[in-house]
């Protein structure tokens, strides 16, 4: 089990390989990329920011609970900060599993965990010139995507 | 006592990345909230959490001198 908020730019196929083994007969791998439209205004780039030691611990504690509900602990996650551009990925989630089912659910479990309880910010920057921070309980993204 | 609170976001944006408020001695989260609440005075900013040495704490939760204490705004990670 290995969680990170890092400033580099993420590889997804290094998570995988990281929590695959012969014994999961299951890997899965969430990747939560900047998207181009956000509540029909065009973005061209989103900076992250976090509150680095109290994100790390809770980025952990998740991890530490699906391990605890899954029954695995072979679950990497790197969740990037700084500037990112049109399809960057902000976030990857690596879960392998002897079992799909529980793999997914694992993954499911981390990234809607995350999405609440970890102190990350974004403020997207716009077309117009503009930049505002998001707030999920203000803002209904369309689709619930990442 | 002196309490010096974390910000982030659109509160950092709105007041810097940290404010000290004076709290009485024996104090909860509640009274280092209102206290920073009253910094912001008028100010349109998005209700925050509170996190007492990077876990979120309830409103009745102690604060300490020397604790580290954060606003957290709605968080948008992910």
């Amino acid at each position: 089990m290995r969680t990170a908020i890092v400033e580099h730019t993420l590889d997804s196929a290094a998570l995988l390989a990281e929590v695959s083994n012969m014994a999961s007969g299951a890997s899965t791998l969430f990747v939560g990329t900047v998207r181009c439209v956000n509540e029909g205004k065009d973005v061209t780039g989103i900076d992250y920011s976090a509150y680095g030691p109290m994100a790390e611990s809770e980025l952990a504690m998740i991890a530490g609970e699906a391990a605890a509900r899954f029954g695995t602990s072979r679950i990497a996650v790197e969740h990037r900060v700084g500037t990112l551009t049109l399809g960057e990925a902000s976030i990857v989630i690596a879960v392998s599993h002897a079992r799909r089912a529980a793999a997914m659910d694992a993954q499911r479990f981390l990234i809607e965990e995350i999405k609440q309880r970890v102190p990350i910010w974004k403020r997207e920057h716009y077309a117009d010139g503009s930049r505002e921070w998001i707030d999920p309980t203000v803002c209904v993204a369309a689709s619930g995507a990442a | 006592m002196e309490i010096s609170v974390l910000l982030f976001a659109s509160w950092s944006d709105a007041l810097g990345p940290s404010v000290t408020v004076q709290v009485p001695a024996v104090a909860t989260v509640r009274d280092v909230l209102e206290a920073v609440l009253a910094r912001a005075g008028g100010r349109a900013l998005p209700k925050p959490l509170v996190a007492v040495n990077h876990r979120y704490a309830r409103s009745e939760t102690p604060v300490r001198a020397g604790d580290e204490v954060a606003l957290i705004p709605p968080v948008a990670g992910g």
